[in-house]
């Protein structure tokens, strides 16, 4: 491999956020299909549960192996403005709820309250057959390796088909599964402890970059720096982020100060304590 | 027939959660599309797409925040 040629930089412009954007996104992900998928094998049995989550991965890779391909015949101007419009719509819609969460105006996700609410729902079902396959543990784990896989797959398409990097993105999403798998098998509870919000704050800001770029790319418009201002946008994606964090912080502590000012004599006297 | 609405109804909201913010992005990406080749210089087309959507944004969180108190 060469250090400084410029094939490879070229490759590793795409290939680097792809690979960052898919491993990411499918850490947080599978720890949120991994919370579910403990709390169905801890209370209706680990035989059902892990039937439910294999086929829910086939479902999945028979998507991959259907989808893939086909979306490499489209022409390259459609692909980047279709896969852009959805990767940015996707990637600020994360962005935005990372945010709010950040700021604290909406709650954090918690895995050990979903995990709990999970467990109480599951028990609430009945208690499961000893010899018989258990449907509603099979598709509880179905259900929630699919809904949370396909966030994963279309990461991973959207990041890796347009600049080729399937591949890299694809092993960037295995990585992250591994890992995940790993220490769901160490640990045996949800994984409460892993900064989910600034996972999605990162993978917001990286897919709403990718989607930005490749919407500019296809529109013909050109960017300075061409690959390069990938960079430059993952930047100004970031900054205006920390700083709404930041406003928005600010503007509710001042917010939250203000019934002090109000209840003061001295207001209540001028007549604007309302 | 049910679990094919539900399949599409998660897949929407893959996208779309405040129905909002989607329109605008769609309508300032449209606007964009149509519009920023017939102004301006093209260098100036890539930036002021991606500033059109940094406004969205920090309109949505503001409003959204404000909303929430």
């Amino acid at each position: 491999m060469r250090a400084c040629g410029g094939d490879t930089i070229l490759d590793w412009t795409h290939a680097g956020p792809s690979i960052i954007a898919s491993f990411l996104a499918s850490l947080v992900e599978f720890v949120e299909a991994l919370t579910i998928v403990l709390a169905v094998g801890t209370v209706r049995g680990w035989r059902s549960a892990i039937i439910g989550t294999v086929a829910g991965v086939v479902f999945l890779a028979l998507l991959v192996l259907i989808f893939g391909p086909r979306l490499q015949r489209i022409p390259i101007t459609t692909l980047q403005l279709v896969v852009g419009v959805l990767l940015l719509l996707f990637g600020m819609r994360w962005l935005r709820k990372a945010i709010l969460r950040a700021a604290g105006i909406i709650g954090l996700h918690d895995e050990d309250a979903i995990y709990a609410k999970q467990t109480n729902a599951l028990r609430n079902d009945g208690t499961p057959g000893a010899a018989r396959l258990d449907k509603i543990a099979v598709a509880t784990t179905f259900k929630a390796v699919v809904l949370e896989g396909l966030e994963v797959v279309f990461i991973v398409i959207a990041t890796g088909v347009v600049g080729h990097t399937l591949l890299p993105a694809s092993l960037g999403a295995a990585a992250a599964g591994i890992v995940v798998i790993a220490l769901g098998l160490i640990v045996h509870k949800p994984l409460s402890r892993v900064p989910e919000n600034m996972l999605k704050f990162a993978v917001g800001i990286l897919l709403s970059a990718f989607g930005v770029f490749w919407i500019g790319e296809g529109l013909h418009f050109g960017w300075p720096g061409e690959d390069l201002s990938l960079f430059g946008l993952v930047g100004g994606f970031l900054a205006v982020s920390a700083l709404l964090v930041l406003t928005v912080r600010r503007t509710a502590s001042t917010v939250a100060s203000l019934p002090v000012v109000h209840a003061s004599p001295s207001a209540d006297r001028k007549g604007d304590a309302s | 027939m049910n679990v094919i609405v539900t399949a599409l109804k998660e897949v929407f909201g893959l996208f779309v959660e405040d129905g909002i913010y989607a329109v605008a992005i769609i309508v300032w990406l449209l606007i964009a599309a149509f519009a920023l080749p017939h102004v301006g210089a093209v260098a100036w087309r890539a930036p002021l797409l991606f500033v059109g959507l940094i406004v969205i944004l920090a309109e949505n969180v503001i409003r959204s925040a404000k909303r929430a108190r």
